[in-house]
């Protein structure tokens, strides 16, 4: 295809889709006035039903926790995904690791190494609080694993695979996915439909309040650090160079 | 300025689409797909937004206080987990071919071409 003609088709297809666009915004509620009746009504019982302050947590974890799943799942499988596609070839007695710490000045250096510490412990407290204030399992874990990823950014990638290795991450990877499954066949254990928030609530704006939404929160954490290092872990592994590769 | 947000996540769309056909680097490609999808989040906040409410979070104030919309708020979670994962997905392809055609151009991709 010519460079012209993918143009060409660009622009029939940007213009007809804002067209389209123009149509279909004529519809939606002016910037402002949106009234969703379920979000209104999530906002109106979810402290009283749930006893969290984070609404949208209750319906991440609770009201919408089935879709949840789903979600955890694709983070789940893509980690897997990019494990099958960057599998290693060639014979892994024969690789070497990267010589020289990646690239690292002494000012990525500074900042990573005063930067770990803060956020790993930012990143459990997102995690932890996630039914209470802005943040949870998602957001937390990818905190977390920023933190573990910044001692590979200091220069220290060997360092990042013994505080952290493949194994370990795979771990907290299926530990977390299967965790959140759990929780839910807890509710089938209570006597209530899967994912059912059997738990005792507790308090409003206490740490162990909202019943298994806490529990959730902590699983989906763990997830998402295990599955995001796999990644990252399985990126660095490209670096490794087999003699046949370097020929 | 009613509609602002809404031409903001239409523009942001349509930068990066044309950004992704006219890119000639695998990895710039995938970044205009993120600014392309990024114009979802933009739409979706857009939308459960209501003026002069707080965030639907009642940690310091009190639960009748009028919130804007948490479920699509959820909604951009949910996108941003997928946008992640696709671009994950996406740089591992990055990579293995630009190990097997030894480029990252997308037109000198031979298995590619016509």
């Amino acid at each position: 295809m010519t460079q012209r003609l993918r143009l060409v088709l660009l622009g029939t297809g940007l213009s007809t889709l804002l067209g389209l666009l123009l149509w279909g915004l004529h519809g939606v509620p002016p910037f402002g006035h949106y009234r969703g009746p379920y979000g209104q009504l999530v906002d109106t019982v979810g402290e009283r039903e749930r006893h969290v302050t984070n609404m949208v947590s209750a319906v991440n974890f609770d009201y919408r926790g089935f879709d949840t799943i789903g979600e955890e799942f694709i983070l789940f499988v893509a980690g897997a995904g990019c494990a099958v596609v960057l599998r290693r070839q060639g014979d892994p007695a024969e690789r070497t690791e990267p010589s020289g710490p990646l690239g690292a000045t002494e000012a990525t250096r500074t900042v990573a190494l005063l930067g770990m510490a803060p956020l790993a412990v930012f990143g459990i407290y997102v995690v932890a609080h996630g039914h209470l204030t802005p943040g949870g399992g998602f957001q937390g874990g990818c905190i977390t694993a920023s933190a573990v990823v910044l001692v590979c950014l200091a220069g220290r990638c060997r360092t990042m695979r013994r505080i952290v290795p493949e194994t370990l991450a795979d771990l907290w990877d299926s530990a977390g996915a299967g965790g959140y499954v759990l929780v839910g066949l807890g509710g089938l254990a209570g006597g209530a439909a899967f994912l059912s928030n059997v738990l005792p609530l507790g308090t409003t704006g206490h740490l162990t309040s909202g019943g298994t939404m806490a529990v959730i929160s902590l699983a989906i954490g763990l997830e998402v650090t295990g599955a995001l290092l796999l990644i990252v872990t399985e990126f660095l592994n490209q670096l490794q160079r087999t003699p046949q590769e370097d020929a | 300025m009613d509609f602002l947000p809404y031409v903001v996540s239409a523009w942001l769309f349509g930068v990066g689409v044309v950004a992704m056909v006219t890119a000639r680097n695998l990895i710039s490609l995938i970044m205009a797909l993120v600014v392309t999808q990024s114009s979802t989040y933009v739409l979706l906040l857009a939308i459960g937004y209501v003026t002069g409410a707080a965030p639907p979070i009642f940690a310091s104030v009190p639960s009748s206080t009028p919130a804007v919309d948490p479920v699509v708020q959820a909604l951009t979670l949910t996108d941003i987990v997928v946008e992640a994962t696709v671009t994950a997905l996406l740089l591992t392809f990055a990579v293995r071919a630009h190990q097997r055609f030894g480029t990252l151009d997308p037109r000198e991709l031979r298995a590619l071409r016509d």
